[in-house]
């Protein structure tokens, strides 16, 4: 609440618009609706673990468990619990300190600071960060795991396929933004099952 | 008190280079071993490294397994190779099935539960094992049990590499972690001490212990490091 007040507080001066009688309704800055419309969590975005690269990229948080199959076209960060499969197939996968995944995974990129069991297909890298745990067979072109990270199962690296549409540009954000409904399960909580 | 911290805080924070307690995560957070003093790594030759990885030259596709954890080295040296890499954390499980009792590594059902959590595998499935130090802490029933279940996972003609460290009777010995630098060096980090088994590893005892595998060598190098290739 307390946020949303602070953020009008400091629209309110540098809009001449204000001082009109007639107040317009203030318009939704885009980037605002697509956040709402991507995250699936019961707290604001911005009560997140702060993490700047996490910009633009839909969020589960801590409170939000998911059992079913999980689509996105934007990136991702788990903090909640997810049990199914996730599939990003051009994007990364962050699972969040307080994540706990039992699902397959398939993305571009995957970072692991909580706990993954499940296979994990990574078509470019997978980092397993200090204190994550990850218990499944991992296929990638490229790992980093740190000192301390729990891991039990097999790696395969794999080549990684030169991209024939790597020269198309990429679409905008919020053309992305409208084709991401990043879960089956936003509507209900389970899905596909 | 006050001299104290003021001098610790004119040095600075502890350098990256200086390992920590977790720098290298072998025996694991619920480990019991303390962090010994002097831990800097060291860097050895490792005969037993080389027969392991000559026995497999000019192949590529083999399923190597290491008992000590994952390590970047370690993935980074054997995928390289064209292998496919497999991680135990060994001592950690063993840490958190046993704990400090002993007795307990002779009771058959734990046993069977540890070697279900930590050595879960298809027969013949690896062509090579490194153990590195795993076994030498182990109590003898639990032992036997742990080389038999090995012999089961490597395919016929595969090999084994493992470490004990002295032949002497020991209560504590220190135990490490193992980092392949290239076909022949290994750096070895000390991760601090665990109790010792009760049981001696010369080479008599080693023998009878892969007794059922087809051939055991034996490398004596420096600080009474006993390196052990045995081959299914």
């Amino acid at each position: 609440m307390s946020v949303w007040n602070k953020q009008r507080r400091e629209e309110e001066p540098s809009s001449p618009l204000n001082t009109n009688s007639i107040r317009p309704a203030p318009p939704a800055p885009p980037v605002e609706t697509k956040k709402e419309a991507t995250t699936l969590s019961s707290m604001s975005a911005g009560r997140m673990e702060p993490e700047s690269s996490r910009g633009g990229s839909a969020t589960i948080g801590k409170a939000v468990k998911i059992a079913g199959q999980i689509y996105s076209r934007e990136d991702l960060y788990v903090d909640g619990d997810v049990e199914g499969t996730i599939e990003l197939m051009e994007h990364k996968l962050t699972i969040g300190p307080n994540g706990k995944v039992h699902a397959g995974i398939k993305a571009r990129e995957v970072v692991a600071l909580g706990a993954i069991q499940g296979n994990v297909e990574a078509s470019e890298r997978i980092e397993i960060r200090k204190d994550a745990k990850l218990v499944g067979d991992i296929k990638t072109a490229r790992i980093v795991i740190e000192d301390g990270a729990y891991f039990k199962g097999s790696i395969d690296i794999v080549k990684s396929e030169p991209k024939v549409a790597a020269n198309q540009p990429r679409p905008q954000p919020a053309a992305a933004a409208a084709l991401a409904p990043v879960a089956a399960a936003a509507g209900g909580g389970d899905a596909k099952r | 008190m006050l001299s104290e911290r003021l001098k610790s805080f004119l040095r600075g924070p502890r350098s990256s280079a200086e390992p920590g307690p977790a720098a290298n995560g072998g025996g694991g957070p619920n480990s019991s071993s303390r962090p010994g003093p002097g831990a800097a790594p060291e860097t050895r030759q490792s005969r037993g490294l080389d027969q392991f990885f000559s026995s497999f030259r000019d192949q590529t596709g083999l399923s190597i397994l290491d008992l000590g954890g994952a390590h970047q080295e370690n993935i980074n040296f054997i995928t390289s190779l064209g292998h496919k890499f497999y991680s135990e954390d060994f001592l950690r499980i063993f840490q958190e099935t046993f704990g400090e009792d002993i007795a307990d590594q002779s009771n058959p059902g734990r046993i069977h539960y540890f070697l279900r959590r930590s050595l879960e595998y298809e027969d013949d499935q690896f062509d090579g094992v490194l153990a590195w130090d795993a076994l030498e802490y182990m109590e003898p029933a639990l032992l036997a049990a742990t080389a038999d279940r090995l012999l089961r996972i490597l395919k016929p003609k595969g090999y084994l590499l493992a470490i004990f460290h002295s032949a002497e009777r020991k209560q504590i010995v220190p135990c490490y972690t193992f980092r392949i630098q290239d076909l022949r060096t290994l750096r070895v980090s000390r991760q601090g001490e665990r109790a010792a088994a009760q049981q001696l590893f010369n080479n008599r005892s080693l023998e009878k212990l892969f007794q059922k595998f087809e051939s055991v060598k034996f490398f004596l190098a420096r600080d009474s490091l006993r390196e052990v290739i045995v081959r299914k």
